[in-house]
C-alpha cells in the first residue's frame, strides 16, 4: 500500500478546499439556512407537524442529506474532471500508485469535504429547530456510507464527462430532482397511492428515510430496507470504478 | 545487469485505428543519453506514453532496469521521471506544494532539503511559493523537470524538453541533464534540435510512422553517414564547369566564385586527389579550400526523406 500516495492526493485535495474555502464550506451553509427560512418558517407554519415532528426538525435530516449528496457529487466529480480537463492527471496515472489508492484518495478527500458541510448544517440547523438524535451509529453510518456512495459516483461522473456540461448535467438534471422528490420535505406518505409506489423506484427515499429514521427512529420505508439499498447502490458504484480503472475507460487511449 | 529499458515488439493502435506504434524493439543501456528523433507525428510521444503506463500498449513488453512495466509497476514506475511534451501544470498551486505533490504520489516521506536542491538547481527556488500561474511557459517547464526529479528516477524521460524555451534557459537545462547523467541517471530526449542531440546524446534513434529505422552510436552515425564537402574558393570566377569536371559532383556558386565538392568521407576513395590534379589540368585555380561535415540534422532529414 502506498500511504504516502493517499495521503499526498487526499492532502492535495484538501489544500484546494481551503483555497476556496467560501464557496465550499460557507455557500451551502447560506443555502441551507435559507431553506430553512423558506421551508421551516414559511411554509412550516402551515404544516406545523409531521408524524408527530415539528416541520422544522422534520425536514433537516432531508436537508443534510440534500447538501451531502451535492458536495459529494460536485467535490468528487470536479477533483477528478480537473486534472483530466487540464491534464496533470497524467502524473497520477504514471505514478506508482494502483487504482485503490487513487479512488481512496480521490473518494476519501470529497466525501471528508461533503461530511464537513454537513455536520456544519447539522449545527446551523441546531440554531433554528429542537432536533434529537436516537440512533446516533446509525446516523453516522448512513452519513458516512451516503458520503463516501456519492462521492464514488461523483468521481464516476467525473471520468465520464467529456466537458464542465456534462459535469454538471447529471447533479443538476438527475440527482436534485430526485432529491427533492425522495421525502426530504415531506413524509411519502404525505403523497396519492399511486406516487408512493412510483417514489420507491427512487433510491434517495431510502437514504433519507434511513437517515431520518436515524434521528427521530420514524421512517418511510424500514430501516433494514434503507440500509439495504444503500448498500446495493454504494456495491454498485464501487463495481463501475473498479470497471473504469480495469478498462482505462475515458482516462487511457 | 539488466538494461534501462528494454523494449519488444512494442505496438499501439489507437482506437481510431491509427497505428502509432510498430513493433518498436528498442534497448537502452543505464547511463546513457539517448535522443529520440523523429518528424511530428512520428510516434515519440506514443512510445513515451506507453513505457509510462499513460497509454495502453496493443503488443508488446516493456522492462524498466529489467522489471516488467505493468506486472511490476509499482518498482517499474518509481524507476521513471517523465516530463510530458505538453505543458500541464496545476495552476493555483505554488510551486513547492506541486513538486513535494510529486514526491509523495512516489510513495516516499517528505525530503525538504532534497527538494530545496532541486528547485535550486533548476533556478526555481526565488519562485517556491508563486502560483505556477504567475510563471513563464519556461518557468513551468523547469516546474515539470522539477516534479520528474522529485522522486530521484533513475530513468528520466523528457519529451522536448527544450521547446519554447530561450538560449539561456536551454543552456542551464542541459547543465542539468548533464549533472543528471553524470550522477548515472538514464535520459532519454526527444527533440526537434538536432543540434542538441548532436552536442549531448551518447546514441541516436529516427522514428518514423511508428517504426524505429535507425539506431546507432552518434559518433558512428555522423561518420558513417556523414558526407563531407570540399568547399573551394576560387581564384577567378567560372562562368560555368569545365567540361573535363562534370564527372564530379561539382556544384558551383552562383557567383562563380566557390566550388562546392561533395564526397563520401568514409568511402573507399574519395576523388580528391584526382579532382586537384583534374582541376589544375582545367586551369582552375582556389585561395582557400575547407571542409565541411553534414551536421546530425542533415543526416536525419536525408533518413527521414529516404523512408518515405
Ligand atoms: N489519442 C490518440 N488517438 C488517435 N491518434 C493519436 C492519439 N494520440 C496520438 N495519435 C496519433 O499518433 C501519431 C503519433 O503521435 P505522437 O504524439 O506520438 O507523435 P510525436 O512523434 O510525439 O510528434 P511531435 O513531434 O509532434 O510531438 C500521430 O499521427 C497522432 O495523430
Ligand atoms: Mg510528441
Amino acid at each position: 500500500m502506498n500511504l504516502h500516495a493517499i495521503r499526498a492526493i487526499y492532502m492535495f485535495e484538501m489544500a484546494r478546499t481551503g483555497r476556496t474555502l467560501f464557496q465550499s464550506i460557507v455557500s451551502p451553509v447560506i443555502s441551507t439556512s435559507l431553506y430553512f427560512v423558506v421551508f421551516g418558517a414559511a411554509i412550516g407554519s402551515r404544516i406545523s407537524e409531521v408524524d408527530g415532528i415539528s416541520y422544522g426538525a422534520f425536514i433537516v435530516p432531508g436537508l443534510t442529506m440534500l447538501s451531502l449528496l451535492t458536495q459529494s457529487l460536485s467535490n468528487a466529480s470536479f477533483g477528478i474532471f480537473f486534472p483530466r480537463f487540464t491534464g496533470t492527471i497524467f502524473e497520477v496515472l504514471s505514478s506508482p500508485v494502483s487504482y485503490v489508492e487513487i479512488v481512496v484518495g480521490y473518494v476519501g478527500a470529497a466525501a471528508t469535504k461533503a461530511m464537513m458541510v454537513g455536520v456544519i448544517i447539522l449545527l446551523t440547523a441546531n440554531l433554528f429547530v429542537d432536533m434529537r438524535i436516537e440512533h446516533p451509529a446509525w446516523m453516522v453510518l448512513f452519513f458516512v456510507l451516503t458520503a463516501v456512495t456519492f462521492s464514488m459516483l461523483g468521481f464516476i461522473i467525473g471520468i465520464w464527462a467529456k466537458n464542465f456540461e456534462q459535469l454538471q448535467f447529471v447533479p443538476l438534471l438527475i440527482v436534485t430532482p430526485l432529491t427533492f422528490l425522495g421525502g426530504s420535505f415531506y413524509s411519502i406518505r404525505m403523497l396519492p397511492e399511486f406516487w408512493q409506489t412510483v417514489t420507491l423506484f427512487n433510491p434517495v427515499v431510502y437514504l433519507v428515510s434511513g437517515f431520518r429514521w436515524s434521528f427521530y427512529g420514524q421512517a418511510d420505508v424500514s430501516v433494514g430496507l434503507s440500509l439495504a439499498m444503500t448498500l446495493v447502490f454504494f456495491v454498485a458504484c464501487l463495481g463501475v470504478v473498479a470497471w473504469i480503472f480495469k478498462t482505462g475507460y475515458r482516462l487511457k487511449s | 545487469m539488466p538494461p534501462a529499458l528494454q523494449i519488444e515488439q512494442l505496438s499501439k493502435t489507437y482506437e481510431s485505428g491509427f497505428k502509432a506504434l510498430n513493433s518498436v524493439n528498442l534497448t537502452i543501456e543505464r547511463g546513457e543519453l539517448f535522443a529520440l528523433l523523429g518528424p511530428n507525428g512520428a510516434g515519440k510521444t506514443t512510445l513515451i506514453s506507453v513505457i509510462c503506463g499513460l497509454v495502453r500498449a496493443s503488443a508488446g513488453t516493456v522492462r524498466v532496469h529489467g522489471h516488467h512495466w505493468t506486472e511490476e509497476y509499482r518498482t517499474a514506475r518509481r524507476l521513471i521521471g517523465l516530463v510530458p511534451q505538453e505543458l500541464t501544470t496545476e495552476s493555483f498551486e505554488t510551486v513547492s506544494a506541486t513538486v513535494n505533490f510529486s514526491r509523495g504520489l512516489y510513495g516516499l516521506p517528505k525530503d525538504p532539503a532534497r527538494i530545496e536542491q532541486i528547485l535550486k538547481d533548476l533556478s526555481l527556488w526565488e519562485k517556491r511559493n508563486s502560483r505556477i500561474m504567475t510563471l513563464s511557459g519556461g518557468m513551468k517547464r523547469r516546474v515539470l523537470i522539477a516534479k520528474a526529479l522529485a522522486h530521484e528516477p533513475k530513468v528520466l524521460f523528457l519529451d522536448e524538453p527544450t521547446a519554447g524555451v530561450d538560449v539561456e534557459l536551454r543552456r542551464d537545462m542541459w547543465d542539468v541533464v548533464r549533472r543528471l547523467k553524470a550522477s548515472g541517471v538514464t535520459i532519454i530526449l526527444t527533440t526537434h534540435y538536432i543540434e542538441e542531440a548532436e552536442e549531448m546524446a551518447d546514441r541516436v534513434g529516427v522514428i518514423t510512422k511508428g517504426e524505429i529505422i535507425l539506431v546507432e552510436e552518434k559518433n558512428a552515425l555522423m561518420r558513417k553517414l556523414g558526407r563531407k564537402q570540399l568547399v573551394l574558393q576560387l581564384a577567378e570566377p567560372l562562368a560555368r564547369l569545365p567540361e573535363s569536371l562534370t564527372a564530379y559532383d561539382l556544384t558551383l556558386a552562383e557567383a562563380g566564385d566557390e566550388l562546392t565538392y561533395t564526397y563520401d568521407s568514409q568511402g573507399e576513395r574519395t576523388g580528391i586527389t584526382t579532382l586537384m590534379s583534374d582541376l589544375r589540368e582545367a586551369g582552375v585555380h582556389f585561395r582557400d579550400l575547407q571542409t565541411k561535415q553534414d551536421s546530425l540534422e542533415k543526416i536525419f532529414v536525408n533518413l527521414v526523406r529516404q523512408s518515405q
